[in-house]
């Protein structure tokens, strides 16, 4: 299957009053037409900032120092501003973490959503206001038409996370960016909306990016999975590879400490990964987990190779690959 | 109600025999509505029940889980018991008697025996002032150890929770989340006291942060014999900390029960509707059957009559409709629901 949208040696360095700070390195992944693609890590791995330059949203202290964003063949990262105004929010679209932020509290949300669908669809006033309720319908809002003139500050979290969903789907994107989507709503309206988002994308044939730091709604959602590290993408694999066999330290630690609902034996502890991530991580060489790793040695102090280690199923840690180098001269 | 099996469930002060030894802390009836205020004279014109009365008991060295969702009144219990909050309605009896009777000498003893952790790592310490004195103002404001001595005593709290002895000099900021959170951890431990309430201790950190700190609370449990309070929404975290679980619904609670009890066969509707809505860390269960709520909660300051949950209810009937469920069971697990699963 050709993919739709392809990051390549992607490398993303920020400006700062204490110089250059490289956030993002060597980040590569491909996305195919209606999958779900979830992009995992902790706070400061780099995954916000792999969403946000596809999407050419990054302030001016940013810089893309190398790699491409190929998106149905062209590269986002030459176009000009122009032309990437005609594919964001068109083709590619995103929602965010904080719906109340992401949503302007002037403006009614007739009035936000109405905007998007003239602006992208080439509707009239009267045409848009339909599709608009349409799609507030789509969402399952209840009384879509006097929702059109509510302000944001009437509706709930839940509500305003729909109401971004309807605005993100009304142009039948080919991608969808969601970002930390339920983050900030309770789970039970988490469900709801991680179900809808789901099934609408089904609908329309949209792929999902979906960037998260909670492994239980990868495993909910996803089809494959990315996970990050430090600003690397350090272990790719289908969703039921990844929590059947997963290959980096990292990704076992992650999956190992979540606490699991099927209870603990009295004296059980949670694994834990020891330490945090290091600070200023692009300037450390080696592997940047060595330092939380308890199987660190001697090689992990030249950067391992991001390898295959079966079809579809990557990682970056001399261990996996010498397993995998193993599992070969067997055969 | 007042039977031999609630009182297993919730040890109320009511319904406790004679010789029984009273639970550590003890919550009849707990009621707190703020006023909302409307209109010119800027006059009350409704409440808002945050949490409308709530009986519960928490045993000696137990761990107590308090879960529900935003604005279901969880924090705004443990801001009562810690004293944050003035309850409106109802008591707190800590060992036993009610606190709104204490002394002013008396009630500032209790509350070095009642401490708090918060949830945001952040904004809940003084960023103008170091560790070691962060560490050293309550031991200082309750004359706990002798001025010579607190350096000493700080450095005895930093071993405790896991930061090394030079972070005395250093700032909040210099720290990361995880490590502020022992922090904030090791001056709620400063004082000795009897019952922490944890407000949400892990949410704002990192997965394999959490699993550290959950870890240290564990341990100092063990260590110091502490009585936890712990309220959150985080299922996974609750299940592992807590020996008894609390659900909590619209300000009221909706089901007490032991944590394994609780999680293998929930009674009440919601209890079972929460734990299905959260995401299972296996893609193999992603198809499971379960109960998926529609719409959000309503707000406490308009709650359905009847049974606060039939609105979301799958399986309300015309009676959830009109009359208030009470809290009943057996063997320790109660829920308040007519037709408990």
């Amino acid at each position: 299957m050709t993919s739709l949208l392809d990051v390549s040696h992607l490398r993303m360095a920020f400006d700062t009053d204490r110089g250059k700070v490289v956030s993002v390195e060597d980040v590569s992944f491909s996305l195919r037409p209606g999958e779900t693609l979830a992009i995992v890590g902790e706070s400061g791995c780099g995954k916000s900032v792999t969403a946000l330059s596809i999407m050419r949203l990054l302030g001016k202290n940013s810089r893309c120092e190398g790699g491409e964003i190929q998106f149905e063949g062209t590269d986002l990262m030459s176009l000009s501003d122009a032309d990437m105004r005609e594919i964001r929010g068109n083709r590619i679209s995103m929602i965010f973490q904080e719906p109340m932020t992401s949503l302007n509290p002037v403006f009614t949300i007739g009035y936000q959503l109405t905007e998007t669908i003239r602006l992208h669809l080439n509707q009239n006033k009267k045409q848009a206001r339909a599709s608009a309720i349409e799609m507030l319908r789509k969402v399952g809002l209840p009384r879509p038409e006097a929702i059109m003139g509510e302000y944001p500050f009437a509706l709930s979290g839940g509500m305003r996370q729909r109401v971004m969903i309807a605005m993100a789907l009304a142009c039948q994107p080919k991608v969808l960016i969601a970002d930390e989507p339920t983050t900030a709503l309770d789970v039970t309206v988490q469900a709801q909306i991680m179900s809808l988002m789901k099934g609408l994308c089904e609908e329309s044939g949209t792929a999902i990016i979906l960037i998260t730091h909670d492994l239980g709604v990868v495993a909910e959602m996803a089809d494959r999975v990315i996970v990050m590290y430090a600003g690397q993408v350090v272990e790719e694999a289908d969703v039921f590879q990844l929590f059947e066999n997963p290959q980096h330290p990292y990704t076992q630690g992650l999956l190992q400490s979540i606490p699991h609902l099927d209870g603990f034996e009295e004296e059980e502890r949670l694994v834990s990964i020891p330490g945090s991530v290091p600070a200023r991580y692009s300037q450390a060489e080696g592997c940047r987990f060595a330092n939380r790793c308890s199987l660190a040695s001697e090689r992990c102090r030249t950067q391992p190779p991001y390898a295959y280690v079966e079809e579809g199923h990557a990682a970056r840690c001399w261990e996996a690959e010498a397993a995998s180098e193993e599992e070969e001269a067997y055969a | 109600m007042r039977n031999s099996e609630l009182k297993d469930a919730v040890g109320s002060a009511s319904v406790r025999s004679a010789g029984e030894a009273a639970p550590l802390l003890e919550l009849d009836a707990l009621q707190k509505h703020y006023p909302v205020r409307r209109g010119l004279l800027n006059r009350p014109q409704s409440s808002v029940r945050a949490v409308d009365g709530v009986s519960l008991a928490v045993r000696q060295g137990e761990a107590l889980g308090l879960v529900g969702e935003s604005g279901c009144g969880k924090s705004t219990i443990g801001r009562a018991i810690v004293g944050l909050e003035k309850p409106t309605g109802g008591r707190i009896l800590f060992e036993g008697e009610d606190m709104a009777g204490y002394s002013e000498a008396k009630l500032r003893n209790a509350r070095t025996k009642l401490q708090m952790v918060f949830q945001d790592p952040y904004s809940s310490l003084n960023p103008r002032m170091t560790v070691g004195s962060l560490l050293a103002e309550p031991l200082r404001v309750h004359g706990i150890v002798p001025k010579p001595d607190a350096a000493r005593e700080v450095d005895r709290l930093l071993d405790i929770v896991g930061l090394p002895r030079n972070s005395q000099d250093r700032y909040p900021h210099e720290f990361s989340g995880g490590q502020r959170q022992r922090i904030g951890i090791a001056r709620a431990l400063a004082l000795k006291p009897k019952l922490i309430v944890c407000d949400e201790p892990v949410s704002a950190l990192d997965v394999s942060i959490q699993a550290q700190v959950l870890n240290l609370l564990k341990d100092l449990q063990q260590e110091f014999d502490l009585t936890y309070l712990f309220i959150a929404h985080g299922l996974g975290a609750v299940r592992y900390i807590s020996d008894r679980i609390a659900v909590m619904y619209l300000g009221k609670l909706v089901e007490v029960g032991p944590a394994k009890e609780l999680f293998l066969r929930p009674k009440h509707p919601y209890t079972k509707a929460l734990l299905d809505a959260y995401p299972v860390p296996n893609p193999q269960l992603r198809n499971r059957e379960r109960i998926m709520l529609q719409g959000d909660a309503p707000s406490p300051a308009d709650p359905p009559r009847g049974c606060r949950f039939h609105t979301r209810c799958p399986l309300a009937t015309p009676q959830c409709r009109e009359s208030e469920p009470e809290l009943k069971g057996d063997g320790g697990h109660a829920a308040a629901c007519f037709f408990p699963l």
